[in-house]
């Protein structure tokens, strides 16, 4: 299978969804990825990324949870799909094959 | 707790008409929720500030491109056969409705398309010259006595010298060439009439002719002719013409370098059948190079150097006649008239190439025609859209029930286009097997020939422009009209169908009404005009007189022994010569002057010699004195006048009191001195009638007749108990025997008289049938909806029948709207015909009146055709039994 190639932004906000412990819908992931990375992020970026993703299969989404301060609107609740999560799964391997790769005493010379 | 103060509103509709549907909810929410947690956190002003920074970046294509239709377009063609399936079922369920709406548009198109194969040939006029917008030819513009301006292309010899010595840079030929003439070519025992022209060697080269045989430097040679193919085929039949020996007239010799195809019929040299060389025209007539600048004889033709355009070329050469003549002894009236050299480009001939500059008639009709065939092709057009929308109650249900299963508008709208395009492409079939077998006709009232272009690939385009423009327009109506009617209303049957729906359809037939109402009052004046020019007395006697030109000089001296010989044979009456024939004046002088005043002639006056005994041939009515006669020889110092120039004698005369009459002046001298000529006195004989010489709409040309032996033409007149098919191998009989050198060709007075008309007559025809065809589509269009009409109040018929209605009362219920209609369309079209006719008619001098029963006629007759249409359908439907009508359901 061809992998489609997933961006840095939109690898962080994956896992942003991934790592929410309540349902994730766009103001929460906002907060979450303002908090994780210290980047100053517009909400349209956000939701933007997650309909990309959402095209690209990789997260999948209902909608629902109205409150006032919405204007009694539904929220889009997202959550990671099997295929999103092999996603991740793989760049993680990925990034930790490289990792062992990594000649010891290298990284240090390179630090300095 | 108190509501939340929300963002502000301008900035929410903003965001829901830029978001698309389907995110609108959510990427509200999110950021209206944002905005909440902002005022708790940071207070209104600044939550305001980020917040239209934040709905400012939704405007990206992601947030604003709109999710795809979730039923897409079908890849295959499924419910496309279920249109056509549907417009064909409706097509042959209602045959007759069919058969108007087919046959109506097939008639539009095929006229629509033949005018524009007409236009098409008017403004292709000369194409078939490769040099096409290089060459012009070279005109003297200038003003009239009258005032009017002019454009000759007729002109001076030294002219032509004078661009040739001193402009020659500019022009990559310049040709001299004489008028198209007649001419006797003989070849070993063959003898042919055939108009030709003598025109300097570059002519081929420049006109680009087509040569089957022999090449363009064919006319280089002094004694060289270049001859067309019909008259190559003609004078030497299979065999090769090449080198041989053709005698031209009885005075020029020539020998064949060439043969071109014959100039197609939209050329200005069309009818040319043979091109031979001027130096040979100049070589037995030396008098042409002796010509000054007071005798008008010749064409130039030129061609421009690459480069260079025609007016540059216009401006600088402007003035050359001018410059020449200023100080010439005599010529003053010449430089009064202000003559300008101007250059006409090629494309212009046709359409603009009148001897009247203020003349627009050609451009005009090319206009007119183009609009009447726009306006036969908008009626029927109207009649499709009227007949559509008529039926359109029909088919309200199917819309409704189409609507409730999920069609969407666009799809109803490609339904009814559909079935616009099925219609009009079968009308364009038709329309082209129409125009397959009219053409042969239409070209002959026409006078022209033009030809289906089956094999050319635009014409193919324009067919396929035409199907879709037509369509689009035709099935516009319908289509918008029909899809948006709302299924709810359709389908409880409350769909309003009362006077707002009927309007459009009655304005329709009113604009298509005014429209043949127009059209017939002015075909009905073009035919009164016709009838009134041809009413006219026109002074002689054409019936059965013969007009023989004398085409060479083997004619001169032969009067007396000719008119005796043919007198001789018992078939002719009498016979006489004259300068000009009867159905023109070629010789046009002034300076007359009587008792020492002179006389002017406004436009000149016609001075025509001709032998005793013409007025007994072509049939003189005196109005005072008497005819030339043999016995008194001082008859050749004596003048018959017409009417018209005794009436400019009369207005002269500024010496006498009184009002003279045609009687008193006979006896009276008059002084003739034209600066060609001595000085002569000549006696009144007689005064004539006017005889109509040249156009039968303008007034007579004062004239005057005297004795000389100047002549161009022999008039013959039969005698009357003969038939013309007996005495006329009797009279070549006797020519062949006096003048063997020349074929025996002759005219009929009456024939030529008869062409004068033929411009008027084709105007009257075609207008004539373009109104017959108006007529036709209207009425079809109005039958069609009258048959609806009766239709739709067959239950009300039914009804009022049960009550008591006579089938009168009904005929008159249901004819009576249709007759309102074409009533209103008749007080339109009366000013329109009116304004447009009077125009036309004051381009004749001799012109019919506007009378009011023309136009009352014209209002009759499309009241009693509608009259007709409509009793048709509305007889049948009051006749109808009730029990029957009232069953339907």
């Amino acid at each position: 299978m061809k992998r489609t190639f997933l961006g840095e932004f939109e690898e962080v906000v994956l896992l942003v969804v991934a790592a929410c412990t309540e349902d994730a819908y766009g103001v929460i992931i906002w907060e979450q990825l303002q908090e994780q990375t210290g980047r100053s992020i517009t909400i349209s970026a956000v939701h933007a990324t997650l309909y990309r993703l959402e095209e690209k299969g990789y997260l999948s989404s209902q909608m629902g949870g109205a409150t006032a301060e919405r204007g009694g609107r539904r929220k889009r609740f997202f959550t990671v799909t099997a295929l999103g999560s092999r996603a991740l799964l793989e760049i993680q391997e990925m990034r930790q094959r490289l990792w062992q790769a990594i000649p010891q005493g290298k990284l240090q010379l390179i630090g300095q | 707790m108190k509501p939340n103060p929300s963002p502000p509103r301008w900035l929410d509709k903003l965001l829901n008409w830029l978001v698309a549907p389907h995110l609108r909810e959510e990427v509200l929410g999110d950021i209206h929720e944002r905005y909440t947690l902002r005022m708790q956190r940071l207070g209104e002003r600044r939550a305001r500030q980020t917040y239209w920074r934040e709905v400012l970046a939704y405007v990206r294509p992601r947030f604003i491109r709109r999710k795809p239709n979730q039923y897409p377009n079908p890849s295959h063609t499924d419910m496309l056969r279920n249109y056509l399936k549907i417009a064909w079922r409706n097509l042959t369920k209602n045959k007759a409705f069919s058969t108007i709406n087919i046959g109506g548009l097939a008639v539009g198109m095929a006229v629509a398309m033949l005018i524009g194969l007409w236009i098409h040939d008017e403004l292709s006029f000369n194409n078939y010259h490769q040099n096409y917008g290089r060459i012009a030819q070279v005109r003297e513009r200038g003003i009239r006595e009258d005032g009017r301006r002019y454009s000759n292309t007729s002109l001076p010899y030294p002219l032509a010298t004078e661009l040739k010595t001193s402009y020659q840079r500019f022009f990559k030929h310049i040709l001299i060439a004489n008028d198209p003439e007649e001419h006797i070519l003989t070849a070993d025992q063959t003898k042919l009439t055939e108009t030709g022209r003598f025109i300097e060697a570059g002519a081929p080269e420049m006109l680009t002719l087509t040569m089957l045989k022999g090449t363009w430097a064919g006319l280089q040679d002094p004694h060289s002719i270049l001859l067309s193919a019909s008259t190559a085929q003609a004078l030497f039949g299979n065999a090769d013409p090449m080198g041989k020996h053709v005698k031209i007239n009885t005075d020029m010799d020539a020998r064949v370098t060439g043969v071109y195809e014959d100039f197609p019929h939209n050329t200005e040299f069309n009818g040319i059948k043979f091109l031979a060389p001027f130096v040979l025209w100049t070589s037995v007539n030396p008098w042409v190079k002796e010509q000054q600048w007071n005798n008008w004889f010749l064409s130039v033709y030129v061609q421009l150097q690459p480069g260079i355009d025609f007016d540059q070329v216009s401006a600088l050469i402007k003035d050359i006649e001018l410059n020449k003549i200023r100080n010439l002894e005599g010529a003053q009236k010449q430089v009064a008239s202000q003559p300008q050299i101007a250059l006409l480009p090629m494309s212009r001939w046709h359409l603009y190439g009148n001897y009247y500059e203020d003349d627009k008639g050609p451009v005009q009709m090319v206009w007119l025609i183009g609009l009447i065939g726009a306006f036969v092709l908008l009626l029927a057009c109207i009649n499709f859209m009227n007949l559509s929308t008529a039926r359109s109650m029909k088919r309200a249900k199917e819309v409704g029930i189409r609507k409730a299963v999920g069609s969407l508008r666009g799809q109803l709208v490609g339904q009814f286009f559909s079935e616009s395009f099925l219609v009009v492409g079968l009308a364009f079939v038709a329309s082209v097997l129409l125009i397959h077998f009219s053409l042969p006709w239409f070209n002959d009232i026409a006078a022209k020939q033009l030809t289906f272009r089956w094999t050319n690939l635009y014409f193919w385009l324009a067919g396929l422009g035409f199907i879709l423009l037509t369509g689009f327009v035709a099935g516009s109506y319908p289509a918008f009209y029909l899809s948006s009617f709302q299924p709810v209303k359709v389908l409880k049957g409350t769909l309003n169908s009362g006077r707002l729906v009927a309007t459009p359809r009655k304005l329709l037939i009113v604009l298509q009404f005014t429209v043949s109402v127009t059209l017939i009052t002015g075909t009905l004046i073009v035919y009164r005009q016709i009838q009134h020019a041809k009413n006219r007395p026109i002074g002689y006697d054409k019936a059965g007189l013969l007009l023989v030109k004398q085409k060479t000089a083997d004619f001169k001296g032969k009067h007396e022994l000719l008119r005796s010989e043919l007198k001789n044979t018992g078939v002719v009456f009498d016979m006489a010569e004259s300068r000009s024939s009867t159905t023109g004046i070629t010789m046009w002088n002034g300076g007359f002057s009587r008792r020492g005043t002179g006389i002017t002639c406004p436009n000149g006056c016609g001075t025509l010699p001709v032998s005793t005994e013409y007025g007994q041939t072509v049939g003189w009515q005196f109005v005072a004195g008497r005819d030339f006669n043999r016995a008194y020889s001082s008859d050749s110092a004596g003048f018959i006048i017409n009417e018209s120039f005794a009436k400019l004698l009369s207005l002269n005369n500024r010496t006498r009191t009184g009002k003279e009459t045609a009687a008193s002046l006979v006896g009276e001298t008059v002084t003739w001195s034209p600066g060609s000529r001595e000085a002569r006195t000549y006696t009144i004989l007689g005064v004539v009638n006017d005889m109509v010489a040249l156009s039968p709409y303008e007034s007579a040309i004062p004239t005057v007749f005297f004795l000389e032996d100047n002549y161009n033409w022999i008039n013959i007149k039969l005698n009357p108990q003969v038939s013309a098919a007996e005495a006329l191998p009797k009279i070549e009989a006797v020519f062949k025997r006096l003048i063997p050198t020349v074929p025996f060709d002759y005219k009929f007075a009456d024939q030529e008289y008869g062409a004068k008309f033929a411009a008027e007559e084709r105007i009257g025809k075609l207008a004539s049938v373009f109104a017959f065809l108006a007529i036709l589509i209207s009425c079809l269009g109005l039958f069609g909806l009258a048959s609806f009409m009766a239709e739709q109040r067959t239950k009300e018929i039914g009804i009022r029948k049960v009550l008591g209605a006579s089938v009168l009362n009904l005929w008159g219920l249901l004819s009576k709207d249709f007759v309102v209609l074409v009533l209103i369309a008749f007080l339109l079209a009366t000013p329109l015909a009116y304004y447009a006719m009077s125009d036309w008619l004051q381009k004749y001098e001799y012109r019919t009146e506007l009378s009011w029963w023309i136009f009352a006629a014209s209002g009759a007759g499309a009241l009693l055709i509608t009259l007709l249409t409509v009793s048709f359908q509305s007889i049948r439907a009051a006749l109808m039994n009730p029990v029957k009508s009232l069953r339907t359901e």
